[in-house]
């Protein structure tokens, strides 16, 4: 009975359910996860890497971390080349908004634009919705540091901490215990990798598994810079943390 | 024959306009508002064909708005000022309008700011410009009286010796102006400066803005 309401993105089930969104947002929790860190100085966003084969040469080192415009960067969880099309449109959006305003892009109109394209490929027939959920970490000169996180649905908000892809569940409750206002950068960074040691499948953590990226305002000039962390300022970040044993639960 | 000027104070910017609304050698009338309110803290005189003049200014002004509805939150001036420029750049190469603009406004972060931008899509940030044939007498007064810090009432005082001037120099000089401010507290009409109409200040009364025997 339910499989007649499966397949049609646009049709509500008796129960007034979207199977496919829901479907989508399940493509979610099997991806890699990533979460994302409100501080006081910046935000932080950490992702962690499947890695799929011993073979596969990875051509960037940037897998989950996309730069989106100076001042703006997000981490992605979900089907990639879902994700690289809509990424290839926020980077066009927050360009076309440049060009227009002279000005960088607000974070939340951004976000916005994002999730209006993903609502519509949950009302409009034929096509499946996107299965990718964003981390985006931002600043702009109305409300300084953000943090937002979006689903297939379209849905988005703003959070002091967030997680998604496999087991954001028990990361976000975490996050939740441990988040305190006011955190710095550094302390934002411990804890993401603190809360990602636990919550990952993989025994132990190491730099080739995760990747780091941050957005914060340059000391001197005020500058909004986004800064990937190196694998190898990782792997001392995670020694420095003891996270590089196999954690304890293992 | 139009004037449109603008001057930047310390944290407030004027702009002010002729009220003349002319077709060939015929006044229709004289009280033609050409600076409209854009937004709560923006001013937008403008001067040029007509048609062109109320269309554009119009045009940008719901756009505005609608940004304002759909971001609960305004444009900056520097914002508007390029979007106004990129509409005209736009509509240059297809059907181009005839406005020449003179854009006051006051954000919280920046102070008040003005911006030059004619048709054919220039853009200036300015402290002191006027367009149309009032700008010959304007700007050499301007040159000459202007400083970065003037208070408000030192800024009226200069507009009005350029209302002045341009009445007294000018062929078929337009009767009337109106001059409007904005600053922190908002973008309001400051004064009307009249010579004829129902509001005209007596010849004698108005000392400052009416013509010298």
């Amino acid at each position: 009975m339910s499989r007649r309401y499966d397949s049609r993105t646009t049709i509500f089930s008796p129960e007034g359910r979207l199977y496919q969104v829901e479907y989508a947002m399940e493509a979610i929790g099997n991806a890699g996860s990533a979460l994302g860190i409100l501080a006081a100085d910046g935000v932080v966003l950490v992702g962690e890497k499947k890695v799929t084969s011993k073979l596969l040469q990875t051509s960037r080192s940037a897998e989950k971390m996309y730069k989106i415009d100076s001042h703006l960067a997000c981490a992605v969880a979900g089907i990639m080349s879902d994700a690289n099309i809509l990424i290839n449109t926020a980077r066009l959006h927050a360009q076309r908004y440049a060009l227009s305003y002279q000005e960088p892009i607000p974070v939340e109109q951004l976000v916005q634009s994002l999730c209006d394209t993903k609502q519509g490929y949950t009302q409009f027939g034929g096509l499946r919705p996107f299965g990718v959920s964003f981390l985006f970490g931002g600043w702009d000169k109305h409300h300084g540091f953000q943090l937002y996180m979006s689903d297939p649905s379209g849905n988005y908000g703003g959070w002091k901490a967030a997680a998604v892809g496999a087991n954001s569940q028990a990361a976000q409750s975490m996050l939740k215990q441990d988040y305190k206002d006011g955190l710095t950068r550094e302390e934002a960074v411990a804890l993401a990798l603190k809360v990602l040691s636990k919550t990952m499948d993989s025994t132990s953590l190491t730099a080739e598994k995760l990747e780091l990226a941050e957005v914060f305002l340059q000391p001197g000039t005020g500058e909004v810079q986004y800064q990937v962390c190196s694998p190898e300022a990782l792997g001392k970040l995670l020694a420095k943390s003891g996270l590089t044993q196999p954690a304890p639960e293992a | 024959m139009e004037c449109v000027l603008g001057v930047v104070g310390r944290d407030f910017a004027v702009v002010a306009a002729d009220t003349s609304a002319v077709q060939s050698i015929l006044v229709h009338k004289t009280d033609e508002d050409k600076v409209m309110v854009l937004d709560s803290h923006k001013l937008m005189g403008a001067s040029g064909e007509p048609g062109d003049r109320v269309q554009f200014t119009e045009f940008i002004q719901k756009n505005l708005h609608l940004y304002q509805f759909r971001n609960t939150m305004p444009l900056s001036t520097a914002a508007a000022a390029n979007f106004t420029r990129g509409e005209l750049a736009t509509a240059l190469r297809k059907n181009p309008y005839m406005v020449n603009i003179i854009l006051g406004g006051y954000d919280k972060d920046v102070g008040a700011s003005l911006y030059y931008i004619d048709y054919i899509a220039t853009l200036h940030k300015i402290d002191k410009g006027a367009f149309g044939y009032g700008s010959y007498f304007c700007l050499s007064l301007m040159d000459k009286l202007y400083h970065p810090d003037m208070s408000l009432e030192e800024a009226i005082d200069l507009v009005d010796k350029c209302i002045k001037e341009i009445r007294l120099r000018l062929v078929v000089a337009p009767q009337n102006f109106v001059i409007k401010v904005v600053d922190k507290d908002g973008a309001r009409e400051y004064a009307r400066r009249e010579l004829v109409g129902d509001n005209a200040a007596p010849a004698e009364a108005a000392a400052p803005t009416t013509i010298p025997a």
